[in-house]
Order: structure tokens, then C-alpha cells, then sequence
């Protein structure tokens, strides 16, 4: 298949990019590793008539702690996030999500920004950037503004990012006792229900759990419910298996397709759970 | 004089010589070829499945600049008629670019011609076309009522063909079901179930591809295709643009799979081929993945309704299949025949002594189907082994045991089943004995009892088969059932030869030449195997059927034998001894007894080239060829057994141990069958796990893509269990049976028998394919399959 | 239209090409390389796999403006001159291939495998391979091949 043609430039900076795109006039299409967006244009899904190569700004890829935050700039490559030691040390969790995403060679040049920006509503960042509440930094002409994941997605395929506006990184407080859990398609090895979760715990007891869903419905979103009956309860499997049974009730907006029913997708949504959540619990002792 | 003494190679692991030019990515495939001055097609396509062409607008595709010309399927038809089909069935009308009413989602509307692939496909997003929609039927047996649509005015009900019935008491004048119904009125015990052995799409790597290069000053045309069978393209090509078979020269490069859907002659061959002959152009087109899930044949898609009647202690009485085949929007090259394959096959291994089969195939608003390895075997063999799996377990007998009742006894072939097959040779129970021992199914058994006391969902399934190989006498096929060789001993004592059977991945430059060194006593290095070209192999039909060895070998073995004895006789004159005492070895020919007394290969080649002295009643030269007609199918068959574990929670089924036991006669070069038998295995797998190529009611098609239709990868698999047993067949000279389809067709039904016994827990009898996750998951949870 | 310059297989290659070309198009057609072959739309089949800057790539997901400046190798730049690399010789000891059409890609795509993990089990072979489609071998004796390779000590 073959893309319509366009221009192509590369910005040389984030503020390049951001006047480039201002410059396109909303005709802009920002590209790093391509991965989502290439197949869309090469199956004429997506007519971009700009396109404006991001992957060259110098310090856009990285992954480092900065005030006991992580940080990791928009151009950080599956690969990189999947087998960084800081975050296999200080939040796996993250690392899991992006070893588990396509495959190795879609892990090689696709970014977590590109990922997070096309918001695919099976793609497995967003489950725990909403576990680990990860902030969004977005630079555009007006300047720098942060967005919580929570508040990022607006719908399928749809972010809140101005057509001005570039994702430079992400940061979030690093938590070790957080896990992916995912049920993948066969074919794109998306996910049918992707869950992560995230928990504090002290002395025994979980303090606060904040648990991520990708998947299953038409936008990622946190499992409020099951987070509410984890609270203050000790940190064990029997509370793991009580509370995951929560997960998927209220959900309204399922998705259905040949690969799995809105019915079969919910009842997945406390499985998936569950198996994060003793995911977590794994790393406690650890 | 003396040399090393080689050894012999036929049976032995040898090393394939395609590799090294594909390793270094230095094989030609259709894509690779250029030709100055070529100009490439993009074909515009319906993007509905059932309407009227009520205008058609290319003047912007016209405009686009690079743009050579612009078709639609009213202007091709002036100078290309319908495609013809390569079944005695009647057909409708089939244009490869249609003209009034589009019956598919992917047919041709109208192609573009232009500078190159990118200009093309612009050019064809440019084309406007407005439709009257028509209704859409998906459902084959709703299709049968014909309502609400009726894709061919001549075939009422949208029946194609049928219903046709063959079996015990059945013939082309009458029927009588006598015998089968005393069958089921003696039975203590009848099974009854619906089937599904659902569509696929047979996913070659590479998709397909053309190029047409018509030379008017030499009116002649060159075509490579990626195909299966580069004569019967000629042949058809030839027809279809008016030209002789003396004019067309066809080619198949290195073909990168083909899997039975590169046997067709496709739309886009035919439209290449005519436009590069009317514009004087060197044409290509190839095809994109998402074009090949639309426009590339499907395979299965045949629906069973299956009863199978047995006395209590297992032995069957009769076997009745209605079989509904749902064979898409037209026919295709064989696609009429492939399910009177199943019909064929119905007695599988079996003793059955009354079958009635029963086809009706029905035209529906999809791609039409046709050959996907097995093709009509694998649907045959998953019905009747489903049914013994269901009357084993309604009998509480060891699934192993109700087939060993039943097995036709390994001293009565060839044996004739009420289906009319004649069975070349066997001895099943030995293949199932083997796969017993090697699975170590005992212990299986209590390793899934066991399994299933810590609550895991663990199930063992097992499958015989026989399929029909080495196709196949020419009274099966249209085209003809033979195949040809030619075998040259060049001057210099090396060996070229041809071959008609025309590999895509099988091997047959090694195996071939494995044969031909051990037949004439000359290192393998000095054979070369020529094949794929119609400009250099003289006669042939092609590789389908896994007949390449049993067909194709055996001409080979035939060419190579005429040579030999014509060498002989030059060896003899020389060495003044009698032909019949010579010993072709090492790279000499010596007199038997006083291996002094000898030439070397080559010095006896030369001499034939330059024979000073002509022996009496010999011609000069070494050049032989043969055709082979076999006088009969081969039969091979074997024993899988599959171990099977579904997650509880999710449905999710993993496969844990496959053990394929195979008897595909003798083996020529083992590493070759194991890496056909693994191929096929996967594939059998993959249709019960993971495959299914799935429509919308309104004919759109689901799974268009590889992010919708998956195809197995590595981590989907165990290390497969592989043993043979050698039952040679007595229908050719190497005793071989083939060996391509073998791990389609057995494999299916046994990881669906696994998988219900999983899940027998919950009162399952059985699951239709594919075993989505929710499918499965559904029968844990007590709702319907 | 824009001026590329990228080291296809040790060698700087320039050129004047449509923004729009993708990267196993520049390879194919303009430089000739058609040992990298295209086997679907969407970033599944791996047929079309490259190394870029030294990793693993999809070049029909890439285009080849964006390869600007960067590194590629091919199958056809992986042997040493008459010197199989090591997995060339694996897949032809193992019988690793049938038809070939997706050998290349999947040479390319062990040959990282094998650098980020020396010595992998075969589980992490057959997940490495999660990017790479055969139609043929049931990857058998693929994963065969790759442990042929990892065993004469490959991972360079």
C-alpha cells in the first residue's frame, strides 16, 4: 500500500517543531517512530500533508529520576523503555507495559509519545500511565502546560493536544509494587483488555491503589470501584481476588468486535485484574 | 582413476541448495523483475459486495500525471473474454474486470496503467464509481433459499452445484438409500452433529504478482507469475489472448509460497497479460496484503451436517454428510472440484460400509474459494474424526480404541471405499501404534487426569487420516494428470534436467538431484535442476496435490533411467563389454566383477557427443525424456495425537505436546518431509487456534488485514513430535507418496478433539472452530458454544 | 521531493527521492537491494526487516526521508565478504527456510535478537521472533537455526 504524498520536514528543536506546526496550520502531522501512524497512511486511513520528524530533537529520548521523579522524554523507544534498569529497578511495571507492546521490532522504533499521542484505545501505555497518574508535558506556542493522564484521552484516537502542540515527556512517581496484565489479540497483539495496577502499601496494608484499564472500552480508564475496595485492606491475594471482582462493573462504552464481545470483555476487566494485582503483590517481596 | 567412494543420498538429511542464494538475499522473486520501460497496474476495486456499476468516472485518474491509460471492465471485455474455469461444472459468466454488477468486495472495476506503483495506486484512488446497491447474502444456507439475493440469474437458489450425492447405492442416474438406511435402523448408537470447518485465507508470504512482457516485434509474450504451475498458465494465457502456446513463454521465479492459491490464473495474470499485448508495454503488478485477503482465493468454508451410526461395541455401520460448500461470488480455476474431495474422502481410514455424502455448493457475496493445502481432504477428515471422537466419548471407549475397530485391516488394499476411492497401500494401526508409544499416551492420560484434580482444564485429542496424493491419473484432471522430465548428460559428464513440477519451497532442486547422483554414480555438485520456465521445460502441469515427488520424481526417475541406458550402450562400445555388466558408481562406469576395466563418467559423456565410431542403431547425444502417468492416487496417512490446556479464567487455549506420526511411503531427503510435515502442522493448528477469515452481513469483510486475520507465529508452539512409518506405494517407481498436505489435515481435528476434551467437564460434545478465547470461555461458563 | 543520504550496507547512498517513498521502496527499487522483500500494509509480516542504526526495523513502516543520516543494513550486507554470518550458516544447517520470502527478514531480526541475548532459551527465541511471519516451516527449524547460530557464538 501506498501513502499520499506530503511535505516533510524535521524540526531541530521542540520550539522548531511547535512553529513548524504552527506554521502547518492544523495540516501537520507530527512523526517519530511512525509505528501507528505509517500503517494509517500507507492504508490511506490518514492523509497528513505535513509531516514533521520529531525522533531528531536532541534530548527527546531519555529515561532518567529527577527529584525522585521519572521522567521520560516522548522519543523513548519501546525498546528503551522495556530494558531501561531504572525503571526495571524503580517502577517494572512501566517496563512490562512496553515489552509486551507489537513486537521487537515495533518496540524498536515506536515511542511512548507517539503511542500516547495516537491513543489507540488497545494500546497498553495508557493503562499504566493512569496506574502510576503520570503527568503529560506539552509544549506549545502559548508555552508549557501538563495534563494528567487521567485527563489526556478524550476519545478514541482523540487527545487533548492543540494542533500546536508537541508531547516532550511524561514523569510520575516511580512505584515498584504496580504490574501489567494483558489479554492480547492474536493478530495485532493489541490489547483486548489490558489492566494495570498500582499500589501503595504500608505496614502490611494497602494504602492506595490506583488501577489503569486499556481495551476493554473506548477510552482507558481507572477502575474506581476496585480501587475503593482495596483501600486499607492488608496487602494479600484474598483481597486482590475480592476486590478485582469489582472490575468492569459501571463501564458503559465496552468495545465489541470479532475478537471479543462487549460481554466477553467485561467479564475479562476483574481477570486481568486480579493477575496485575497479584502481580503487584509479587513485588513486595521482591 | 580410483575416487572417493560417494555415498548414497537418496534417504539421507542433505542440505538444501536453494538456501544459499536465499539466505543472501539473492533469489529473483516476480517483484525483482525490471524490464526498460515497464509501467505497473493498480486495479480500483468494489468496495461494496453486491451492486450495480450504474457510472464510472477515470478522467481525474487520467489526469493524473504519470499515467499511462485507464480501463474499466467494459472496455477490457472488448478484447478479453471470461475466464474459463478448469472443472466440468457449469459456471457463470466471470470477467476479470467486471463490467455491470460487482459481486465481492475486492472485484476488479477497472485497472490503471502507469509509471510506476505509487502514480498507479493514486491514479486508481482517483477512479469515481457509483453503485445501485443490491442485497447481500453471506449465509450459505440462507443463500440457498435465494433470498434475499441471487448472485447469477442462470443459478436459481444461488445453488452452484448440487446436491450432488455419491456413497454406498449412489450413481450419476439414481440414488438408493437402501444401505444406509439399514445402516442406521441396525445402529444401537447414532452421533449427530453440525459442523463448521470455516474459511481461510491460505496467506502466502509473498502475495502474488505479474509480469507480462509482450514483444511486438517478435509476437511473442513473456510472463512471469508467481504460480504454482507456470504451463497451465501458459495454456490459459495463450487462450485468452488469442495468441499459440509457441508464443507464450511463462516463468515462475522464485515463488514465495503458495499453499494451493497459486494454482489459479488469476484476473489480474489475464488483464496483464492483454493490456501489456494491446499497449506493447512491459507490465507488472503485485499484490498488497490487503488486495491478497480480498482477491487471493479463500480455502474450507464447507458446513457438514454429519450422523454416524455404529453398534454399541464402536464399529460403524454408516456414515451420512450433508455437506454445504460455500464457495463465494464465482468459480475459480478448480474451485467446483474441491469439495467433491471431501466427498471422497469420507471413509477416511475406515472400513465404513455404507456412506452417503450429499454436496450442495451455493455462490454467497464473498471471495471465491478454492485450493488451501488439504483442499477438500482437511474438511473430510476433520468431519468423520470429529464424529469419532463424539461416538468414542458416547461410548466411554478410549478414542484410540473406537478407531483401531474400525481401521480398513492393512491386508486388504487396495481397497475401493463406498465413496469410490481406490486406497493405494496401508497398515493404519501401525501409524497408530507408533503415535501411541511416542506420545506415551498412558501417561499422558494420567498426566491429564492429574492436571485436571488440580482444576486444570487439560484435554487429549487424536486423529487418523488418509488424504489423496500424488495427483493424479489424467482421467482427475483436466489439464492432465502426468509429468514430465527431460535428463541431458552434458558433454562434460555433468547433468542437467527438468522438471515439470514447479517447487515453491519444496526443495526440489535438492531432492531431485539427490535422486539423479545415486542414479547414475555422480557427485550431487554435478546435477543442476532446472524448473519454472516453460521456455526451458518443456512439457508440464505443476505442484498441487503433493504430487512434486510422487509425480513429478517418478518422470524424473523415468527420464534418468533412459539416459542411463543409452550411456550404457556408449560405456559398452568403449569398453567392449555388455551393457547389462556395467556398474554406474563413483563417477565411472566399470564392468561388473573387473572394476579395472572403466571410463570415467565424463570421458563416456564426451564420447557420446563425438562418437568417432557410432555404435550400431544409436543416435549421438544424451538427452532423455519421459512423462509419467500414474496409474492412481497415492494414499498417505498417519496418526496426531495433541495435549491441550484452556485457561479457566479466559478460555485462552495453549498447546502443550503435538506429536505427528506420518506415512508418506519412502522419503528422499527426511529433513525436507519433517520441514513439510511442521508446515502443514502449523497451519492445521493455526486453523483450529487462531485463523478464520470472517464477513459482516453486508459482506464486508472483517479480517482484511494481518491486524484482524493472524497467521501462527513462533511463540504460538511447542517443539512438534515427529516419526514416520513407511507403507510404500506400488502406484510409481520410488515408492513415494507425498507428503505437502499431511500436517493440515491431521492435525485440525485433533486439537478441536483436545480442546473438547478439556472442557467434557462442562458437558461439552462439541466446538466449532476457531477457538476463540470467548468461545471457549462461553462453554466454562455454561452458555452455548 | 528531498535529498536523502543514508550507509546502506557500509556504502553512502544519496539520492533525490519522493518524501513519500518508503524505505524498502529505496532499497528495492532505487538501489536495487531486493533481498528485503514486502509482505503485508501493516507492520506485522517482518518480511521487510532491516537493521537501522544497528536495531531491527520494518522498512516498509519507514520512510525513507526519515532514514536520513542513518545506518542500514540489508541481508545482503550481513555476510563477510565469501563468510556466511553465522546465522546464514544456521538456517542453511537447520533447514531453516522453504520458499525464502521471509528468510531475510527473519536473518535480520535474529541477528538483533542474538545481540541483545547471546544465549537465549528457545522460548525467548520463538517470542523474539514475535515480529516475523512464516507460512512455511512451522518455525521449527528456524528456532533450530537461531540456536545453530547462538551456539557458534553469534551475538556480534
Amino acid at each position: 500500500m501506498i501513502p499520499t504524498a506530503f511535505e516533510y520536514e524535521r524540526a531541530t528543536s521542540l520550539d522548531d517543531a511547535v512553529a513548524k506546526l504552527a506554521a502547518a496550520g492544523g495540516a501537520g502531522k507530527l512523526i517519530a517512530g511512525g509505528h501507528s501512524l505509517v500503517p494509517l497512511m500507507k492504508l490511506r486511513l490518514s492523509e497528513p500533508t505535513v509531516l514533521i520528524d520529531i525522533a531528531h530533537i536532541p534530548d527527546f529520548a531519555g529515561i532518567r529520576e529527577v527529584d525522585r521523579k521519572i521522567e521520560i522524554g516522548a522519543g523513548t523507544t519501546h525498546h528503551d523503555v522495556a530494558t531501561s534498569p531504572l525503571l526495571r529497578e524503580r517502577c517494572p511495571a512501566v517496563a512490562d507495559a512496553a515489552a509486551v507492546i507489537g513486537d521487537p521490532q515495533v518496540r524498536n522504533r515506536g515511542t511512548l509519545g507517539g503511542s500516547l499521542a495516537h491513543a489507540d484505545p488497545a494500546a497498553d501505555y495508557p493503562a499504566v500511565m493512569l496506574a502510576v497518574d503520570a503527568d503529560l508535558h506539552i509544549k506549545g506556542s502559548k508555552g508549557w502546560r501538563v495534563v494528567a493522564a487521567r485527563d489526556f484521552v478524550q476519545g478514541v484516537f482523540t487527545v487533548d493536544l492543540a494542533p500546536d502542540e508537541v508531547l516532550a515527556r511524561v514523569t510520575f512517581a516511580p512505584v515498584r509494587t504496580a504490574a501489567y496484565a494483558k489479554l492480547h489479540q492474536q493478530a495485532s497483539r493489541f490489547a483486548i483488555v489490558g489492566v494495570a495496577a498500582a499500589l501503595e502499601v504500608r505496614g502490611g496494608l494497602i494504602a492506595s491503589a490506583r488501577i489503569g484499564l486499556t481495551g476493554a472500552a473506548s477510552s482507558p480508564v481507572r477502575l474506581s470501584n476496585v480501587e475503593a475496595a482495596l483501600g486499607g485492606q492488608p496487602a494479600s491475594s484474598e483481597t486482590a481476588a475480592a476486590a478485582a471482582r469489582f472490575g468492569g462493573a459501571g463501564i458503559d462504552d465496552l468495545n465489541s468486535d470479532i475478537h471479543a464481545s462487549a460481554e466477553y470483555r467485561r467479564a475479562m476487566i476483574p481477570v486481568f485484574t486480579r493477575r496485575a494485582l497479584d502481580g503487584a503483590l509479587a513485588r513486595l517481596a521482591g | 582413476m580410483a575416487s572417493p567412494v560417494l555415498p548414497k543420498l537418496v534417504g539421507q538429511r542433505v542440505k538444501r541448495r536453494e538456501d544459499p542464494r536465499l539466505i543472501q538475499g539473492r533469489g529473483t522473486y516476480v517483484d525483482d523483475v525490471k524490464i526498460t520501460g515497464m509501467q505497473h497496474l493498480a486495479f480500483k476495486r468494489s468496495d461494496i459486495a453486491h451492486g450495480r456499476i450504474r457510472s464510472i468516472d477515470t478522467s481525474a485518474a487520467e489526469a493524473v500525471d504519470g499515467v499511462e491509460a485507464v480501463f474499466t471492465g467494459a472496455q477490457i471485455a472488448e478484447f478479453l473474454g471470461p475466464m474459463p474455469i478448469g472443472t466440468p461444472f457449469p459456471s457463470p459468466d466471470h470477467r476479470a474486470v467486471a463490467s455491470d454488477v460487482v459481486r465481492y468486495v475486492g472485484e476488479p472495476v477497472a485497472v490503471v496503467v502507469a509509471r510506476d506503483r505509487y502514480v498507479a495506486r493514486d491514479a486508481a484512488d482517483a477512479v469515481t464509481i457509483e453503485y445501485d446497491p443490491l442485497p447481500v447474502v453471506v449465509d450459505p444456507e440462507q443463500a440457498l433459499t435465494g433470498q434475499p439475493a441471487v448472485l447469477h440469474a442462470d443459478f436459481p437458489n444461488n445453488a452452484a452445484v448440487g446436491p450432488l450425492p455419491s456413497g454406498t447405492g449412489a450413481s450419476p442416474k439414481a440414488v438408493d438409500d437402501t444401505a444406509i438406511d439399514q445402516a442406521f435402523a441396525e445402529a444401537d448408537v447414532v452421533v449427530s452433529q453440525r459442523m463448521v470447518n470455516h474459511r481461510l485465507a491460505p496467506t502466502s508470504i509473498e502475495p502474488r504478482g505479474v509480469v507480462a512482457h509482450y514483444e511486438p516485434g517478435k509476437d511473442a509474450m513473456t510472463i512471469w507469475s508467481s504460480t504454482q504451475n507456470p504451463h497451465i498458465l501458459r495454456t490459459f494465457i495463450a487462450a485468452l489472448t488469442g495468441l499459440g502456446q509457441d508464443q507464450v513463454r511463462a516463468i515462475a521465479p522464485e515463488v514465495g509460497g503458495g499453499f494451493g492459491s497459486k494454482i489459479n490464473i488469476y484476473g489480474e495474470e489475464y488483464v496483464a497479460a492483454a493490456l501489456s499485448k494491446r499497449l506493447g508495454l512491459p507490465l507488472k503488478w503485485v499484490e498488497d496484503r490487503s488486495e491478497a485477503f480480498l482477491c487471493t482465493i479463500h480455502g474450507r468454508d464447507i458446513l457438514a451436517y454429519v450422523d454416524l451410526a455404529a453398534r454399541r461395541d464402536g464399529t460403524v455401520l454408516g456414515l451420512k454428510l450433508r455437506l454445504v460448500a460455500d464457495i463465494g461470488a464465482y468459480n475459480m480455476l478448480l474451485t467446483a472440484a474441491i469439495p467433491t474431495l471431501t466427498m471422497t474422502m469420507a471413509s477416511n481410514v475406515y472400513a465404513i460400509p455404507a456412506i452417503r455424502a450429499t454436496l450442495t455448493e451455493v455462490f454467497t457475496n464473498k471471495t471465491p474459494t478454492d485450493a488451501y493445502r488439504g483442499a477438500g481432504r482437511p474438511e473430510a477428515i476433520y468431519f468423520v474424526e470429529r464424529a469419532m471422537d463424539m461416538l468414542a466419548r458416547e461410548l466411554g471407549v478410549d478414542p484410540a480404541e473406537v478407531r483401531r475397530r474400525n481401521f480398513i485391516p492393512s491386508d486388504r488394499f487396495p481397497f475401493k471405499t463406498q465413496t469410490g476411492a481406490v486406497y493405494d497401500s496401508g497398515d493404519y494401526a501401525k501409524a497408530l501404534d507408533r503415535a501411541l508409544e511416542k506420545a506415551g499416551w498412558e501417561g499422558l492420560k494420567a498426566e491429564r487426569d492429574a492436571a485436571r484434580a488440580e482444576g486444570r482444564l487439560v484435554g487429549l485429542g487424536l486423529s487418523m487420516y488418509v488424504e489423496v496424493c500424488g495427483v493424479g491419473p489424467s482421467s482427475g484432471l483436466p489439464t492432465g494428470g502426468w509429468e514430465h522430465s527431460q535428463v541431458t548428460v552434458e558433454r562434460d559428464g555433468r547433468v542437467s534436467a527438468t522438471t515439470g513440477a514447479s517447487p515453491h519451497g519444496q526443495g526440489n532442486e535438492t531432492t531431485f538431484a539427490q535422486m539423479l547422483a545415486d542414479q547414475l554414480g555422480i557427485p550431487m555438485e554435478h546435477v543442476r535442476i532446472h524448473h519454472g520456465d516453460t521456455g526451458v521445460v518443456k512439457q508440464g502441469i505443476g505442484t498441487f496435490g503433493s504430487r512434486s515427488q510422487a509425480v513429478g520424481g517418478a518422470a524424473l526417475h523415468l527420464a534418468g533411467g533412459k539416459v542411463k541406458k543409452k550411456m550404457a550402450k556408449f560405456a559398452a562400445a568403449l569398453l567392449e563389454a555388455h551393457e547389462g555388466d556395467l556398474v554406474f558408481e563413483n563417477g565411472t562406469i566399470s564392468v561388473k566383477g573387473s572394476p579395472s576395466s572403466a571410463k570415467s563418467f565424463a570421458d563416456v559423456a564426451g564420447y557420446a557427443y563425438r562418437p568417432v565410431k557410432l555404435p550400431e542403431g544409436l543416435e549421438p547425444g544424451l538427452s532423455e525424456e519421459a512423462f509419467f502417468e500414474p496409474s492412481n492416487n497415492t494414499y498417505p496417512f498417519g496418526c496426531h495425537i495433541a495435549m491441550l490446556e484452556v485457561d479457566r479464567d479466559t478460555g485462552e487455549p495453549r498447546l502443550l505436546k503435538m506429536v505427528a506420526v506420518d506415512d508418506a511411503g519412502h522419503l528422499i531427503n527426511p529433513l525436507i518431509v519433517e520441514g513439510q510435515i511442521h508446515g502443514g502442522l502449523a497451519q492445521g493448528i493455526g486453523q483450529a487456534l487462531i485463523e478464520e477469515v470472517a464477513y459482516s452481513d453486508d459482506g464486508q469483510p472483517l479480517t482484511g488485514s494481518f491486524m484482524d486475520y493472524a497467521i501462527p507465529r513462533a511463540s504460538d508452539f511447542p517443539r512438534f513430535e515427529l516419526e514416520s512409518t513407511v507403507t510404500p506405494t506400488p502406484v510409481n517407481p520410488l515408492g513415494a507418496k507425498g507428503v505437502g498436505e499431511a500436517g493440515t489435515i491431521g492435525s485440525t481435528p485433533c486439537i478441536v478433539s483436545a480442546a473438547v476434551d478439556a472442557l467434557s467437564g462442562f458437558g461439552v460434545r462439541h466446538v466449532d472452530m476457531m477457538l476463540r478465547p470467548e468461545r471457549l470461555w462461553r462453554v466454562i461458563n455454561g452458555g452455548q458454544a | 521531493m528531498a535529498r536523502v543520504s543514508i550507509t546502506v550496507n557500509g556504502r553512502k547512498r544519496s539520492a533525490e527521492v519522493e518524501t513519500r517513498l518508503l524505505l524498502v521502496h529505496f532499497l528495492r527499487e532505487q538501489l536495487n537491494l531486493t533481498g528485503t522483500h514486502v509482505g503485508c500494509d501493516t507492520s506485522q509480516c517482518g518480511a521487510c526487516t532491516v537493521l537501522v542504526d544497528g536495531r531491527s526495523a520494518k522498512s516498509c513502516t519507514v520512510f525513507a526521508v526519515q532514514a536520513d543520516g542513518a545506518e542500514v543494513t540489508t541481508i545482503e550486507g550481513l555476510a563477510d565478504g565469501d563468510r556466511l554470518h553465522p546465522l546464514q550458516e544456521g538456517f542453511w544447517e537447520e533447514h531453516g527456510l522453504q520458499c525464502g520470502y521471509c528468510t531475510p527478514g527473519m536473518i535480520m531480526s535474529a541477528v538483533t535478537l542474538l545481540h541483545d541475548n547471546p544465549a537465549p532459551t528457545e522460548q525467548q527465541i520463538r517470542d523474539g521472533l514475535d515480529g516475523n511471519l512464516c507460512r512455511c516451516t512451522g518455525y521449527q527449524h528456524i528456532v533450530n537455526a537461531i540456536q545453530h547460530a547462538a551456539a557458534s557464538g553469534s551475538g556480534r
